[in-house]
C-alpha cells in the first residue's frame, strides 16, 4: 500500500515517528528509549516486548504500553497505543495500523484532510464574523450601560421630586378628606334620625291595627281572654298563654284602654302574629356601606395579584396558592328591598361638593405614589441588571432579559440566560424549571464559557434538577442542542458571538508537521 | 430492575420500639411485602407439625420390583390415606425417591423440562426382607437402601454408616386432594396449635385451606390443600449449602429460630442481607460437606418452597428403628433439613457423592452443565438504566476508546424500547438501531437490549396482538386472559410453560422479526419472576392458570422457560449456527443451560459486594457458573472507594458487569478522576488476560458440571478451615482470590489452603506456604489474588480494547511450580462464538505439564480439528530455578531467557510455536 505522495521512503521502523527516528538505527544495537537495556536491532519490532517502556516494538502490538505512529499523510500524524494494532479495526486512516489482520481499511486521509480543512475555514469564518459581532456587542453593551447608568442618575433625581410631590399631596389629600368626613358624618346622623321618627310611627300605626284586633269584642278595651287568644305570645313556650301570663303581659291589669296598651305593647310586640295577615318581621337594616366612598378600592390589591399571575413560570403554583390565599367569597346582604325602607337620601350639594374635592385629591396623591413606586421598581430592575457579571466587556449582556427554544422530540428547551432553563413537554403537560440562574463555571482560565443554573425541580431519589450551558462561538445566538447526560442533570450547547475569540492571525493549513 | 417505588412513609423497625419517618428512598426491602412462613398457610401448616412418630407405614406386601423400579404403598395409619413411594437407583451413585398419592382425585404437578432426559436406572436388588423391613442394594461398596415399615422410614447407608435418613423425624406429609366439604363452618374453626395429626384423622379443615388472603390478594384455592414435606436427617454433617438465590451467608443457618429459607422467585425491591427470604431465583438443591462425604439433595417442585434447617445431635431426633448393624453414635453432629412445597408431588434426587466433584458430575447429569457461553460474554458488560440514545451509546462508547479501557458490550434497559414494548425501538432515541449496531460492530463490540415477558396490551402492538389472537397468554381462574401491571402499564403475560408458545417467542428473534436487530445484539430478560406490580408479592396469582396447571404449580418454573424461549430464538436466528448470550434474573434448576444470571437488584454498599461472592458460589454449588451482581451496586450512589473495589473484585467473578439505577448518577469507568479511572482500566485489564482460564473453565463446566468459582472446601475438602469461608474462593482450582471489601481496608487476612501447597502472588510472583492464614497489606490498587504451585495457567498479555481484537493474539503460560517443581494445566481454543466446537470438534484442547525440566505440550482431543493463529509468546516458570540452557525440542533451538534470582522466576522469551502445536522445552 504504497501511497503515491509517499516520496523517497525515509527508512525507519514501523511506528516510529520522524522526531525519534535518529533511536532506531538500521543494524546498530538499539538501546530502549528509557535507557533500560539495550538489544540487536532485529529485535526491534519482532512481536516480543524487550523494553519496559515498549520502545522497541513501535510497530507491534507486544507491549502493552507502547504507542504507534501514524504519518497519515494529508491528514494530521496521531499516535495511537499499540493495542491497536492489528485489531482488525481501522484507526489511522493511511491504514498503516492494519498491516497483517485482514482488516479492509481505506486510506481516507485526504478526505478527512480535505474535510478538516473545510471545518477548519468554517470555523475561521465564523469566529472572524463572530468576533466582529462580540466588537458590536461589546460596543451596544457599554452604551447600553452607560445609558443606563445616567438614567438611573437620572431617575433618582426625578425620584426625589416625586417623592417630595408624593408628601405634598398627601396633605393636600388628608386635608379635602377631614371636612368630607365631617359633612359625611352629619348626613348620616341626619339620616338616622329621620329613620328613627319613621320607625315610631310605624309601630304607633301598628299598635293601634293591633288594638282593634285584640278588641275582639270592640269595647275598647283589650281584656286578659282576648290576649289569650294570641297563643304566640306565650311567654314559657309551653304552647299556652295562660291567664296569668297573660295578666303579666297586661302588667297585672284585667283589661286595657287604648291608651294603657301603649304600656302592654311592648311586651307583646316582638312575638305578636297579626290575624288578618302574616306580616314579614320588621327588620330594620343598617344602609349598605357605599363602596364608592372607600378610599381604597378592593382592586388595588387583586390588582398586584394579577402581575404575578402574569409571571407565567409559576402557573401552578399559584393556581394552587391563590386557592387557598384568596378570602372565602363574602356572603352578599340581600338587596334593601323593603318598601318602607327608603335608601338614604343623595348628598346635599356641599357636602357632594366636599366629597367630590377629597376624591380628586385622593386620585392625584394615588396616582403620584403610582409612578413612585413605579420609579422604584425600574430603577431596581436596572441595577439588578447592571449588577450581573456579563463578562468581561459585558459582552453577554445582549442576553439578558432575552429566551431562546429548542424544539427535540418529546419536549421544548428555554434558556433565558441569566434567569432560568425550563422544560415544557411539546404535547401538553406542566413545564419543569431546570434550574434558575446559578453563575459562570468555565475553567479557571475562562469561566464563561460554561453557565451553572441550579436548584431546578427536585428529582425523585435525586438532586434538584440542573444544567450545564456550554457556551461556543457562533455567528447566531441559538440553543443548538440539549441533553440529560445524568438524571436531572442537563446540558445544554448554545451558540453566541459572545464567546468568539479574536482570530489568530495564521494560516489555516493544519498540517505543521505534513510529511509530504 | 426495581418493582415498585417507595416514597415517603413510616416504616417501623421491628427490633427497635422506634417509628422512623423516612421521606427519601426506603433503607431496605418493605417486609410486609412478603410473605412469612407464618403467613404462608400450608408453610404455617406444616411448620406446625413437630417431628414424632410418623403416621406413615409402608405395606412391604405391595412391593413391585422391575428393572428399572421398586414401588410399594403407604398408608397414613391416621386418614388411611395411601401413597405410593417409586424408588429409583440411578447411574452415577443417586437415589430417585418419588411420592406421589395413589390415586389422586387428579393428576399432581410433576415438573417436566428440568432433567434433560429420563435418569439412566440402574437394578436395584433385595438383600433381605423381613415383616417390618426391606433391604436393597444399592450396588457396590456395601451401600444399602433399608425401607423400615412402621414407621415409615428410610435409610441410605454405606457399610455401617448412616449417610442420610428420609422421614427419620416423622415429617413426612402429605396433603391428599380432597373434595370440598361445605365451608361455611370449616373455614372458621379456629386454629389450634397442635398436633397435625389430630386434625388429620378428623379431616378437618384448617383455616386457609379452601382460601387465603394476603395483604388484599386472595387465593382463591380451588384445589384446596396439596402441600406436601418431607424430613432428611444428614449423620456426622455439620456444613450445608446451596438452595440459591438467598442474600445470605454460604453456609447455611440453622433456622430453628427463623423463618425456613424460602424458595419463590419474587422481585423485591432494595433486598436486605443475611436473612432467609425469597429472592428472584430458586435452585432447590442442598450439598452438604464434611469431611468424610459431600451429598447432595434435590428437591424437583416449582411450587412455592420453604427449607428448614436444624443442627442437632445424631440419635437424639431419631424416630423409628433401624437395622441392628447400623451403627449411630448419638455424640456425632447432624444436620436435619426438612422441605415442604406447597403443591406438587415429592421428587427428590439424593445424590451421594463421596466427593465435591461427583456431586457435580451426578446433578449435571441430571440437570445439565453450565451453557458454553461465547467468549466476549465473559468479557466486561458496560450497562445503565439507560443509555439514553443512539448518541449516548456512541459517546460512551468513544469514552471507553478515549479512556483505553476495554469493553465488549453495552446495554440497553426498557427505555430504549417504544413505550416499553419489548422488540420494537423508541423511534426517537434510537431511530436507526442498525446504524447503531454497525457502528459497534465496526469495533468489534456487542450489544443487549432487554426483552422482558411481560407484554404491554395495546391493539397497536403486533407482539401483543400475535399472542391474543394465538391465545398465548396466561389465564386468571376465571378463564380470561391474565393482565397485571408492569413497566408497561397494564400487561400481559405469555404462558412461557406453553411449548408451542415458546416455540412462538424464539421465532420473534428472527432478524426480519425483530426490526432493527443485527447479529452482534444479545438479549436480557428481567422482571421474569414473573413480576406483577400489583401482584400478591408482587408476582403473579397463584390461580392464574398456565393451561390445565396453577401458577401455584409452576411458579418457579416460568423464569426458566423464558430464559430458554430466549436463547433457542437466539440459536435459531443464526441458523443453530452462534452460541447464544442471555442473561436472567429468575431461575430454576436447569437454568444454567440457558446463560447468565445476575444477583438483581442490589445496592451500592460495602456489605452487598461482599454478599455477592456467597451469592454466587452458592449458586455455582447448585450448578449456575455464570454468576455475577452489579458491579458498583444497582440503586444509589456509590463512593470512588467502593466502586473501585467493586471492579476488583467484579473482574474476578464469571459475570462481569456494571450496572446503575436510573435515578443515580453517570458512573462510567472514566467519571471519578484519573487516578480511579486508571485502577478500574487496571481491573478489567486483569479480567481480559486472564480471559483463556476464563474460557478454559466455563468449557470444562460445560462438559462436567464443575463450577467455574468454587469455595475453598470443593478443593481442600479435608480442610475444616475452609467449610465456613466466604470472604475468599477458587476460580478453578487453580486462582484463589480474595478481593478487597471493606472501607478504607490496608491489609486483608488471606487463608492459604492446602498442607504442603505453595500459593504465588500473581502480581509480585512472592511465595507463601499453604495451611495459613496470610496477612497482606493492599493499597486502592491491590487485587489479592494467588496462583496454586503446580498449576499452568495461560493468559493473553496483549490487552486490546474487546475480546475478539484478542481473538489471534499469543498467549503466554505461567507455570508455577509446586514443592516438586512440576505443574499441568490446560489451554482450551476455538473459533470463541459458534457451535463447531461441538457439532464439528473444530476446537484445540491440551494439556500442559511441567515437570523433570520439562515442559510440554499434549493434544487432549486428537480427533478434533482446528487451527489458530495464535501462538505461544513467553513461558514465565514460577518457582523454579536457573538453568543453564533452554531448548525447543521440536525446532532444536536455543531459548533465550532471563532468570530473576530474588523471586526464582524464570522467563522464556518467544518459544513461537502454534498454540494448537505439540512441543517440548527441555530445560538444562
Amino acid at each position: 500500500m504504497l501511497h503515491l505522495g509517499t516520496p523517497v521512503e525515509i527508512q525507519r521502523p514501523r511506528g516510529v515517528p520522524l522526531t525519534k527516528k535518529q533511536f532506531y538505527v538500521e543494524n546498530k544495537p538499539f538501546t530502549c528509549l528509557d535507557g533500560s537495556r539495550t538489544i540487536s536491532f532485529d529485535r526491534v519490532n519482532d512481536d516480543y516486548c524487550d523494553c519496559k517502556d515498549g520502545s522497541d516494538e513501535p510497530g507491534t502490538a507486544a507491549c502493552p504500553n507502547g504507542s504507534f505512529h501514524c504519518t497519515n499523510a494529508g491528514y494530521r500524524p496521531m499516535f495511537i497505543p499499540s493495542s491497536r494494532i492489528n485489531d482488525g479495526i481501522c484507526d489511522c486512516c493511511d491504514t498503516t495500523d492494519e498491516y497483517n489482520s485482514g482488516a479492509k481499511c481505506e486510506n481516507t486521509c485526504k478526505e478527512l484532510g480535505r474535510k478538516e480543512r473545510e471545518v477548519l475555514q468554517k470555523m475561521a469564518e465564523i469566529t472572524k464574523e463572530g468576533f466582529l459581532l462580540k466588537q458590536h456587542l461589546i460596543e451596544e453593551a457599554k452604551k447600553g450601560q452607560q445609558e443606563k447608568q445616567s438614567k438611573v442618575t437620572d431617575m433618582q433625581g426625578n425620584k426625589k421630586q416625586l417623592d417630595e410631590k408624593v408628601e405634598v399631596l398627601r396633605t393636600v389629600k388628608e386635608t379635602a378628606e377631614q371636612p368630607e368626613k365631617e359633612a359625611k358624618e352629619r348626613h348620616l346622623k341626619a339620616w338616622e334620625e329621620q329613620k328613627a321618627a319613621i320607625r315610631l310611627e310605624k309601630d304607633k300605626a301598628k299598635m293601634a291595627e293591633a288594638f282593634l284586633e285584640l278588641d275582639d269584642n270592640a269595647d275598647g278595651f283589650v281584656s286578659v281572654s282576648e290576649l289569650q287568644s294570641h297563643a304566640e305570645l306565650d311567654a314559657d313556650a309551653d304552647g299556652t298563654l295562660t291567664e296569668t301570663e297573660a295578666q303579666g303581659l297586661m302588667g297585672g291589669a284585667e283589661q286595657v284602654d287604648t291608651s294603657t296598651f301603649e304600656s302592654v305593647w311592648p311586651n307583646i310586640k316582638d312575638k305578636y302574629h297579626s290575624e288578618v295577615m302574616e306580616t314579614p318581621p320588621d327588620e330594620v337594616k343598617e344602609p349598605v356601606v357605599d363602596n364608592d366612598s372607600e378610599p381604597y378600592p378592593e382592586d388595588d390589591i387583586s390588582e398586584e395579584e394579577d402581575e404575578e399571575d402574569e409571571d407565567d413560570y409559576h402557573e401552578d403554583d399559584d393556581k394552587v396558592s391563590c386557592g387557598c390565599v384568596q378570602a372565602p367569597p363574602t356572603i352578599k346582604t340581600p338587596e334593601k328591598n323593603h318598601e318602607d325602607e327608603e335608601a338614604m337620601p343623595s348628598y346635599d350639594a356641599d357636602t357632594q361638593a366636599l366629597i367630590d374635592a377629597a376624591q380628586k385629591a385622593r386620585d392625584d396623591f394615588e396616582e403620584a405614589e403610582k409612578a413612585l413606586r413605579e420609579m422604584d421598581d425600574q430603577i431596581r430592575n436596572i441595577e439588578k441588571e447592571l449588577s450581573f457579571d456579563f463578562g468581561p466587556d459585558a459582552e453577554f449582556t445582549y442576553l439578558y432579559s432575552q429566551c431562546y427554544e429548542l424544539t427535540t422530540g418529546e419536549y421544548i428547551y428555554r434558556l433565558c440566560p441569566f434567569n432560568r432553563v425550563s422544560q415544557k413537554p411539546k404535547y401538553g403537560g406542566s413545564e419543569t424549571n431546570l434550574g434558575t440562574w446559578g453563575s459562570w463555571s468555565g475553567p479557571e482560565n475562562n469561566k464563561y464559557l460554561l453557565m451553572k443554573y441550579d436548584h431546578g425541580t427536585g428529582c425523585w431519589q435525586g438532586p434538584n434538577r440542573s444544567t450545564t450551558v456550554k457556551l461556543t462561538c457562533g455567528k447566531e445566538t441559538v440553543v443548538t442542542s440539549t441533553s440529560e447526560p445524568s438524571r436531572c442533570e442537563y446540558l445544554i450547547e448554545f451558540t453566541t458571538p459572545a464567546v468568539c475569540q479574536e482570530p489568530a492571525n495564521t494560516d489555516l493549513s493544519p498540517h505543521d508537521h505534513e510529511e509530504l | 430492575m426495581v418493582s415498585l417505588r417507595e416514597v415517603c412513609g413510616i416504616i417501623i423497625f421491628r427490633w427497635v420500639p422506634l417509628i422512623v419517618l423516612l421521606c427519601v428512598s426506603a433503607r431496605a426491602v418493605d417486609r410486609s411485602n412478603f410473605k412469612t412462613c407464618e403467613q404462608s398457610a400450608f408453610c404455617k401448616r406444616q411448620r406446625e407439625l413437630k417431628p414424632g412418630r410418623s403416621p406413615y407405614r409402608a405395606l412391604l406386601d405391595t412391593l413391585e420390583l422391575s428393572d428399572s423400579r421398586i414401588t410399594l404403598q403407604l398408608i397414613n395409619d391416621n386418614n388411611k390415606v395411601r401413597l405410593l413411594l417409586e424408588l429409583y437407583r440411578l447411574q452415577g451413585n443417586m437415589t430417585r425417591v418419588k411420592i406421589n398419592e395413589l390415586k389422586p382425585l387428579k393428576p399432581r404437578y410433576e415438573v417436566p423440562d428440568v432433567l434433560i432426559s429420563d435418569p439412566i436406572t440402574e437394578t436395584l436388588s433385595v438383600v433381605s426382607q423381613d415383616e417390618n423391613s426391606l433391604v436393597l442394594s444399592l450396588g457396590g461398596k456395601d451401600q444399602r437402601l433399608i425401607v423400615s415399615a412402621q414407621p415409615f422410614r428410610l435409610d441410605i447407608v454405606e457399610g455401617p454408616q448412616v449417610l442420610v435418613s428420609l422421614n427419620s423425624r416423622g415429617l413426612l406429609a402429605f396433603e391428599h386432594l380432597r373434595a370440598r366439604k361445605d365451608t361455611s363452618i370449616s373455614h372458621k374453626i379456629s386454629s389450634t396449635v397442635g398436633s397435625m395429626w389430630d386434625s388429620l384423622k378428623k379431616e378437618e379443615d384448617k383455616p386457609g385451606m379452601w382460601e387465603e388472603t394476603f395483604k388484599s390478594h386472595t387465593d382463591s384455592k380451588p384445589n384446596g390443600p396439596s402441600s406436601i414435606s418431607l424430613d432428611f436427617s444428614l449423620p456426622g454433617v455439620e456444613h450445608v449449602y446451596g438452595i440459591p438465590e438467598h442474600a445470605d451467608t454460604l453456609k447455611l443457618k440453622n433456622t430453628d429460630g427463623s423463618d425456613p429459607y424460602r424458595l419463590y422467585n419474587l422481585d423485591v425491591f432494595q433486598y436486605e442481607l443475611h436473612n432467609p427470604m425469597a429472592l428472584y431465583g430458586a435452585v432447590p438443591v442442598l450439598i452438604s460437606h464434611s469431611t468424610d462425604r459431600t451429598m447432595g439433595i434435590f428437591w424437583l417442585n416449582a411450587a412455592e418452597t420453604w427449607v428448614d434447617i436444624s443442627s442437632n445431635t445424631a440419635g437424639k431426633m431419631m424416630f423409628g428403628k433401624i437395622l441392628d448393624f447400623v451403627q449411630v453414635s448419638s455424640e456425632a453432629p447432624q444436620t436435619d433439613v426438612r422441605w415442604i412445597s406447597e403443591s406438587g408431588i415429592i421428587d427428590v434426587f439424593i445424590m451421594l457423592g463421596p466427593k465435591p466433584a461427583d456431586v457435580f458430575t451426578q446433578y449435571a447429569s441430571l440437570t445439565g452443565t453450565q451453557s458454553f457461553p461465547p467468549l466476549t460474554a465473559l468479557a466486561y458488560h458496560q450497562c445503565r438504566w439507560n443509555y439514553n440514545d443512539q448518541e449516548d451509546v456512541k459517546s460512551v462508547d468513544q469514552g471507553f476508546d478515549e479512556h483505553d479501557i476495554p469493553y465488549d458490550f453495552i446495554w440497553l434497559d426498557i427505555e430504549h424500547a417504544d413505550g416499553k414494548r419489548y422488540f420494537t425501538w423508541d423511534p426517537s432515541k434510537f431511530p436507526q438501531p442498525k446504524e447503531m449496531l454497525q457502528g459497534l460492530m465496526d469495533k468489534r463490540r456487542k450489544l443487549v437490549a432487554i426483552v422482558d415477558p411481560h407484554i404491554r396490551v395495546d391493539n397497536g402492538y403486533k407482539i401483543h396482538n400475535e399472542i391474543l389472537s394465538k391465545n398465548f397468554y396466561v389465564k386468571n381462574k376465571d378463564g380470561g386472559d391474565y393482565e397485571g401491571w408492569c413497566w408497561p402499564g397494564n400487561s400481559g403475560y405469555p404462558d412461557f410453560t406453553n411449548p408451542e408458545m415458546r416455540a412462538w417467542w424464539a421465532s420473534k428473534f428472527a432478524y426480519e422479526q425483530y426490526e432493527g436487530s443485527m447479529e452482534n445484539q444479545y438479549v436480557w430478560n428481567d422482571m421474569n419472576e414473573p413480576s406483577v406490580f400489583n401482584g400478591p408479592e408482587v408476582t403473579m396469582h397463584k390461580d392464574a392458570l398456565h393451561g390445565g396447571w396453577e401458577h401455584r404449580d409452576v411458579h418457579n418454573l416460568y423464569g426458566l422457560y423464558v430464559q430458554k424461549a430466549t436463547a433457542d430464538g437466539l440459536v435459531e436466528r443464526s441458523g443453530g449456527v452462534e452460541r447464544p448470550f442471555v442473561l436472567t434474573r429468575a431461575f430454576f434448576a436447569g437454568s444454567q443451560r440457558y446463560g447468565a444470571v445476575w444477583t438483581g437488584d442490589n445496592a451500592a454498599e460495602w456489605g452487598h459486594l461482599k454478599i455477592s461472592i456467597p451469592m454466587c458460589l452458592s449458586l455455582g454449588l447448585a450448578g449456575i457458573s455464570f454468576c455475577g451482581a452489579d458491579v458498583g451496586g444497582f440503586f444509589k450512589h456509590p463512593s470512588a472507594e467502593l466502586l473501585v473495589r467493586w471492579y476488583q473484585a467484579g473482574a474476578y467473578q464469571p459475570f462481569f458487569r456494571a450496572h446503575a439505577h436510573i435515578d443515580t448518577p453517570r458512573r462510567e469507568p472514566w467519571l471519578f478522576g484519573p487516578e480511579n479511572t486508571a485502577l478500574i482500566r487496571e481491573a478489567i485489564r486483569q479480567r481480559y488476560a486472564l480471559l483463556p482460564y476464563w474460557y478454559q473453565l466455563f468449557y470444562n463446566a460445560h462438559r462436567t458440571g464443575y463450577p467455574v468459582v468454587r469455595p475453598l472446601w470443593v478443593e481442600y475438602p479435608n480442610d475444616v478451615a475452609t467449610f465456613s469461608i466466604e470472604d475468599e474462593y477458587l476460580i478453578g482450582k487453580d486462582l484463589l482470590v480474595h478481593p478487597v471489601t471493606d472501607e478504607g481496608a490496608t491489609a486483608v487476612t488471606a487463608y492459604l489452603p492446602g498442607k504442603g501447597e505453595v500459593w504465588y502472588d500473581v502480581h509480585t510472583f512472592q511465595k507463601h506456604d499453604g495451611e495459613q492464614s496470610l496477612y497482606i497489606p493492599v493499597t486502592m490498587s491491590s487485587i489479592p489474588v494467588f496462583q496454586r504451585g503446580g498449576s499452568i495457567i495461560c493468559r493473553k498479555d496483549r490487552v486490546r480494547r474487546s475480546s475478539s481484537c484478542m481473538e489471534n493474539d499469543p498467549y503466554t503460560l505461567y507455570a508455577a511450580l509446586n514443592s516438586q517443581g512440576s505443574a499441568e494445566g490446560e489451554l482450551y481454543i476455538d473459533d470463541f462464538h459458534t457451535f463447531n466446537f461441538e457439532k464439528a470438534k473444530q476446537f484445540v484442547h491440551r494439556h500442559l505439564s511441567f515437570s523433570a525440566n520439562t515442559l510440554s505440550s499434549r493434544n487432549l482431543a486428537p480427533d478434533s480439528q482446528f487451527s489458530t493463529a495464535s501462538w505461544i509468546e513467553k513461558i514465565v516458570i514460577i518457582g523454579g530455578s536457573q538453568p543453564s540452557s533452554a531448548t525447543l525440542k521440536n525446532a532444536e533451538s536455543a531459548l533465550e531467557f532471563e532468570f530473576d534470582s530474588t523471586l526464582a522466576v524464570l522467563t522464556l522469551r518467544k518459544p513461537g510455536v502454534n498454540a494448537a502445536a505439540d512441543w517440548t522445552v527441555i530445560l538444562r
